[in-house]
């Protein structure tokens, strides 16, 4: 991003750092340049910056491949990976980071996709969860995830996954407190919290509780 | 029942077969797909809680940027009846061109007088929600015995008022479809909950032959009774695909879902429970209003059954009197949510009961087993009790001494279940590989993985070796996923072609048992033809009737009114375990959707605008990881019953054991769900002055809404469980 002072122009021209230091510190300066200078002022010193309203070129690099779109900066990031760049992985639930669905890793740290412009995501490393299993082999969370049954409907799993994946490189030894800190972000509907815990503790080297009994109800006689 | 005893994987643990594809986001869900050239589409909705629209000009979204297609709900002038109704859609190349141009979008409408509280609407001089009907619709009260003399004889006799919420669904993934035309030919990928309904309900609406009709569900993000048919959404998403010539995807927003989609109707319960010394119930009395929306009782428009729901529910006094009645509110329509009425009648039953056990001085277990008809119900409480350590926890109502206090209660539930009319066709290649094939849906319930199991089991193959397919309408017929009927309905069906398969095998073979050591030997001799044989859903496979009791302990802490669940045990019978793994996640599944409704969940209505006030999830309370308590499940194994479903049973009385052990702690009912802080606190008499006077204004509106609902003449009854599963 460019901000450089010195490319102003003209007789009462300003630069947006310019003339957010003297707007901030001079009300008289302010007063002096007149109301159209500052309204001027202001529109040539977003311009510098700013980009759009329309498709500007926007590179991301999504687990571990650059590529550019054509897009209105406005655009999220969820909405770059699922309908640009194929990757649906990530999903939409509620679009205004409540639930985690659309979680992914920026720089390794869980973001809510859609609640980031893809513009600002430039320049990170981006990871989806169709970046996590390497080679086609799932990883030790993946997989308790299956044998745990971590899911349902499996809607809210790969928001799921992409947050414990990456307490799970922090934290390899999570104690089950720090599971559910950890996903306190990401509403599950079917109800799995109780399996996902287990299954992140399982990943873990860690032996969950079973807490699933199956009795034959003759061996009981009514009181 | 002819299920087998020694088995390989039937009442195990499987791991669900399409769960290496949910976890790396392989998986395609109805929101996922996306055909060449796919626009997207968006509806544009009412901002009035009613209104008569006189004319909508759509000329401006048309001619904007990206726009290919929009169209108009209704033609000429026509009424909206809540916040949310839909009035047209749009279609365009991105979301941002059709969010642009929906602004674009021109209404004349006149504002008319709307009602969105129950308690407003049940008044003489409330605004009326359909034009000429009175907005309180009330079933013929139902009676029993002579009532009046058996609250004469009766020992003791609980009154208790109860109210229950309008909870809201909200699946993880929202109502929607994408649709292509081809021609005269529509293929709808639906997140559907039945994908024959579909079928079906698309044909009628877009005036196609259901043979033109394809619709495939591959992977759905959840439906919980909410998305048994394609829904307005699907008709507009259709008529959008249409007019654009191209194929359009329209997902509802989060915002939609908690508008417009469906929802458990509210109830306001007066009950009243008279027993005898010994516990023996012997008269009961109950009236009862809720609201299902804007279309009440005979005027049903959202397929529900009204907002009556069993009453008496699970015990059996005498002498009983029930009247309830249905009132309409301009708000968004209910829909069969899961266990419809049954949460809602057992909220209010297992309240009085306990109230009533109290004032005998009677343990809730002792007076559940004394009047529980249910032979494997009155088990499961002892087997329960045992497990719960009640005795030890169980103290006399308020007994727990400081300001965090511990509580425990207990409740059950009856469920129909049972399964019917499904076919499936299995195909055995000539190197020995299966593939089984029903038009059935997984609505993350594991049905794919029952289909792969039950095959597996009964040809005495490897899993690995079964090729499940589901979740499309041109595969054998298969009913809607609701009522908990799937597995019921699909395990038969494989049984039954499992069977042919063998018998096919035989004939073709020769062999004695074409299983085991002899199906490769048996398979080579099919030749370049597969074999594809049929089975039919048959008597004798499942069976219907599930009970299942719950108990609950909480600490409630009485200076800040904050109940935090601690523990829940389940017993539950569901006849033979199918998959252990997935009958278990069904049942947490329906302990943590009951939790919610005991201590969150609530649409919000504002009086003043006629808006939802928390149609998001940020507003919308829905249990999270931290409000986890810890949930045991004893599940009872009973195979000779055949195959019963499960994902209703499990969530009808998890709200009224919170509810109950919330009574127990305290010494005092906290009489409206959910128990959220400041009820807790009302209760106990912690709230200031002002509050309690409204609380006390409100409670004199209650009463009144009551009376009405008494002093009606009545119209035929209307059964609490009529229409609320659209089975096909």
């Amino acid at each position: 991003m460019k901000s450089n002072p010195h490319d102003a122009t003209g007789p009462h021209a300003v630069s947006r750092r310019t003339f957010l230091k003297t707007f901030g510190t001079s009300a008289v300066t302010a007063a002096t340049l007149g109301a159209n200078n500052v309204a001027r002022g202001l529109a040539q010193a977003n311009a510098e910056r700013s980009q759009g309203p329309g498709a500007v070129g926007v590179t991301l690099r999504v687990n571990g491949e650059s590529r550019t779109f054509s897009i209105e900066p406005r655009v999220t990031l969820l909405e770059v990976l699922r309908a640009n760049a194929g990757l649906t992985g990530a999903k939409e639930a509620c679009d205004r980071g409540t639930c985690g669905a659309c979680t992914v890793l920026v720089n390794d740290t869980p973001v809510y996709a859609c609640s980031l412009l893809a513009i600002e995501a430039q320049g990170a490393d981006i990871t989806t969860i169709e970046g996590v299993a390497r080679d086609g082999k799932l990883t030790a969370l993946q997989q308790a995830m299956v044998d745990r049954d971590g899911l349902q409907c499996g809607y809210c799993s790969p928001g799921m996954v992409m947050v414990l994946t990456a307490l799970l490189r922090k934290n390899p030894h999570p104690s089950e407190a720090q599971v559910r800190r950890a996903i306190a972000g990401n509403l599950c509907r079917c109800g799995s919290y109780p399996r996902i815990f287990a299954a992140t503790l399982a990943a873990s080297g860690q032996k969950p509780v079973t807490k699933l009994n199956v009795i034959s109800l003759h061996d009981h006689a009514v009181a | 029942m002819p299920w087998p005893k020694a088995t390989r994987y039937l009442g195990k643990e499987t791991p669900r077969v399409d769960g290496p594809a949910k976890v790396t986001g392989r998986a395609k869900f109805t929101s996922d797909v996306a055909p060449a050239g796919v626009l997207h589409g968006a509806i544009f909705r009412s901002k009035w809680a009613a209104a008569r629209v006189k004319s909508v000009n759509l000329e401006k979204a048309k001619a904007a940027p990206g726009i290919k297609a929009a169209i108009l709900a209704h033609e000429g002038e026509f009424d909206v009846r809540y916040y949310g109704d839909e009035i047209a859609a749009i279609a365009g190349t991105s979301k941002q061109a059709v969010l642009d141009a929906l602004a674009l979008i021109e209404v004349s409408a006149e504002p008319k007088d709307f009602v969105v509280k129950e308690l407003d609407a049940v008044k003489t001089d409330s605004p009326r929600v359909a034009a000429g009907n009175a907005n309180l619709t009330e079933g013929a009260a139902k009676a029993t015995g002579d009532v009046e003399a058996a609250f004469a004889a009766a020992t003791a006799i609980a009154e208790t008022t109860v109210s229950t919420p309008t909870q809201v669904h909200h699946p993880m993934e929202s109502h929607g479809h994408t649709v292509q035309w081809d021609g005269d030919e529509m293929t709808a990928w639906s997140s559907t909950q039945g994908v024959f309904a579909c079928r079906d309900i698309f044909a009628k609406s877009m005036n196609v032959a259901q043979n033109k009709v394809h619709v495939i569900c591959e992977h759905m993000g959840g439906g919980f009774g909410s998305k048994f048919s394609p829904g307005v959404e699907g008709a507009l998403c259709a008529r959008l695909a249409q007019a654009a010539g191209v194929p359009v995807k329209l997902m509802l927003t989060r915002f939609e879902q908690g508008l417009a989609v469906g929802n458990r109707p509210s109830s306001f319960q007066k009950l009243k429970l008279g027993a005898a010394s010994d516990g023996t119930l012997t008269a009961f009395e109950i009236y009862s209003i809720g609201t299902p929306g804007y279309s009440s009782g005979a005027n049903q428009g959202g397929g529900s059954g009204g907002a009556s729901f069993p009453a008496p529910y699970i015990y059996k006094p005498a002498a009983t009197r029930v009247k309830q009645g249905s009132v309409a509110v301009n708000a968004g329509q209910s829909c069969a949510f899961r266990a419809p009425g049954h949460p809602t009648a057992s909220a209010g039953m297992e309240a009085v009961l306990d109230d009533l056990a109290a004032k005998l001085g009677m343990d809730p277990v002792e007076i559940r087993l004394k009047n529980d008809p249910n032979e494997i119900r009155r088990r499961e409480y002892v087997i329960g009790a045992e497990k719960f350590g009640w005795k030890e926890k169980f103290k006399k109502p308020g007994a727990s001494t400081g300001p965090v206090k511990m509580g425990v209660g207990c409740a059950g539930a009856a469920w129909m279940s049972g399964g019917r009319g499904t076919q499936a066709e299995i195909q055995v290649n000539a190197d020995g590989t299966v593939e089984v094939r029903v038009g059935t849906q997984d609505l993350g319930t594991g049905s794919r993985t029952v289909v792969q199991v039950v095959a597996a089991e009964l040809l005495g193959l490897d899993r690995d070796r079964i090729t499940a397919h589901i979740g499309d309408s041109r595969l054998p017929p298969s009913g809607s996923s609701g009522g908990s009927a799937t597995t019921a309905s699909v395990s038969p069906a494989i049984f039954d072609a499992c069977e042919n398969v063998i018998a096919e095998l035989k004939k073709l073979s020769g062999l004695d048992d074409p299983r085991g050591a002899n199906w490769k030997v048996a398979c080579a001799m099919i030749g370049a033809a597969p074999l594809q044989v049929r089975g039919k859903w048959r008597e004798g496979l499942s069976t219907g009737g599930a009970g299942g009791v719950q108990f609950a302990e909480v600490a409630v802490d009485t200076e800040t009114g904050f109940v935090a669940v601690k523990k829940i045990l389940v017993v539950q019978d569901c006849g033979l375990v199918v998959n252990r793994l997935t009958c278990e996640s069904q049942i947490n599944g329906g302990v943590i959707g009951g939790l919610g409704y005991a201590l969150y969940e609530q649409r919000v209505m504002d009086a003043r605008t006629g808006f939802v006030l928390n149609p998001t999830l940020e507003n919308y309370k829905m249990p999270g990881a931290a409000d986890m308590p810890d949930i045991e499940i004893l599940l009872i194994d009973m195979p000779e019953r055949g195959v019963i479903g499960v994902g209703e049973p499990c969530t009808v009385p998890t709200a009224s054991a919170i509810a109950n052990a919330v009574a127990n702690a305290l010494g005092v009912r906290v009489p409206d769900l959910p128990i959220t802080p400041d009820r807790v606190l009302a209760a106990l008499g912690k709230v200031p002055k002002e509050t309690a006077t409204t609380m006390a204004e409100r409670s004199r509106e209650v009463e009144s809404a009551f009376a009405s609902v008494a002093a009606a003449p009545g119209a035929p009854w209307v059964d609490g469980n009529s229409g609320c599963h659209p089975y096909t």
